[in-house]
């Protein structure tokens, strides 16, 4: 079910799960997109030999897959904050979760506020924040 | 100036010097089809994000987070040895930002404050660009932080 009005949203229902796409294609894409075409995050051996496990998934990234989830559940939700904190990295080509739960409601004013998280096949939190969207009233 | 990391940093000097002093500005454009692909690519499916032809289109909301700075921090401001540590991101959009109308990009430290634990005391350097169109209206702000590790004091 999406979500058309505010007061629809439940307090501390869980947004539906997305799986983002985290292979090196698209992960290119977006990081020719963005402008952050770095090797570390597009080239798994020029990663390693960073000293990083391999290819990085960018934070901007998990920032943009965590809104994405929000408009899969709200289309006409308006983003007005995500604040990440980046705890470890994600890696292209691992399955990740984006996951997000209601934590606050305005009727009113239609301010809703998520706690967000990426976690990781082991159920491992990669990262986590917070976004607050507007859904019309 | 090279910071001595054998002194613990004086952040209220810090904080009197560098904060809301505007140290960074630029102005930058954004195409269509480089927002449709970093939309796409992040899993939106609305024509406003993803299709340059929809009446509405627009930039994702989160897009000013891949904005960075020409200069990372300000004229004066210390240097550490070895490399801060990215602290988090945060981005709030106020209206949307459209392809090919020129947007003002302005940085400035917006905070700097401590944590303490058992392994020391960890600093915080928050940089803020703000965003505004040709009218001046605000388009929204992103935050980067940064963390550096101080030793502990014996």
């Amino acid at each position: 079910m999406t979500i058309k009005n505010v007061s629809e949203v439940e307090f501390g229902v869980e947004l539906p799960a997305f799986v983002p796409d985290t292979t090196l294609d698209n992960v290119k894409r977006f990081a020719i997109a963005a402008g952050w075409n770095a090797p570390r995050f597009t080239d798994h051996e020029a990663a390693r030999k960073e000293g990083l496990p391999g290819a990085l998934v960018p934070g901007i990234m998990s920032q943009g897959f965590l809104s994405a989830m929000i408009h899969h559940w709200a289309p006409s939700a308006e983003v007005r904050l995500v604040d990440t904190v980046f705890r470890a990295p994600c890696i292209v080509d691992q399955t990740y979760n984006i996951n997000g739960v209601v934590t606050d409601i305005n009727e009113d004013t239609g301010e809703v506020e998520i706690d967000l998280t990426v976690t990781n096949e082991a159920a491992e939190t990669r990262v986590f924040g917070t976004a607050k969207v507007i859904i019309p009233t | 100036m090279a910071h001595d990391p054998s002194q613990p940093l004086d952040v209220d000097a810090l904080r009197e010097e560098f904060l809301n002093v505007v140290f960074d500005e630029y102005e930058l454009t954004l195409e269509a089809d480089m927002l449709a692909d970093y939309a796409k690519s992040c899993g939106e499916i609305a024509p406003k994000y993803t299709d340059p032809n929809d009446s509405d289109f627009q930039a994702p909301p989160t897009i000013a987070s891949s904005f960075q700075p020409k200069q990372r921090y300000p004229d004066g401001f210390p240097t550490f040895k070895g490399l801060g540590m990215d602290a988090g991101k945060s981005v709030a959009p106020a209206r949307p930002m459209r392809p090919g109308i020129p947007i003002s990009a302005k940085t400035h430290m917006h905070d700097i404050y401590t944590k303490s634990g058992r392994s020391g005391r960890m600093v915080f350097f928050v940089n803020r660009m703000e965003f505004t169109d040709p009218d001046g209206t605000f388009l929204g702000s992103a935050d980067t932080s940064i963390v550096i590790r101080e030793k502990p004091q014996e």
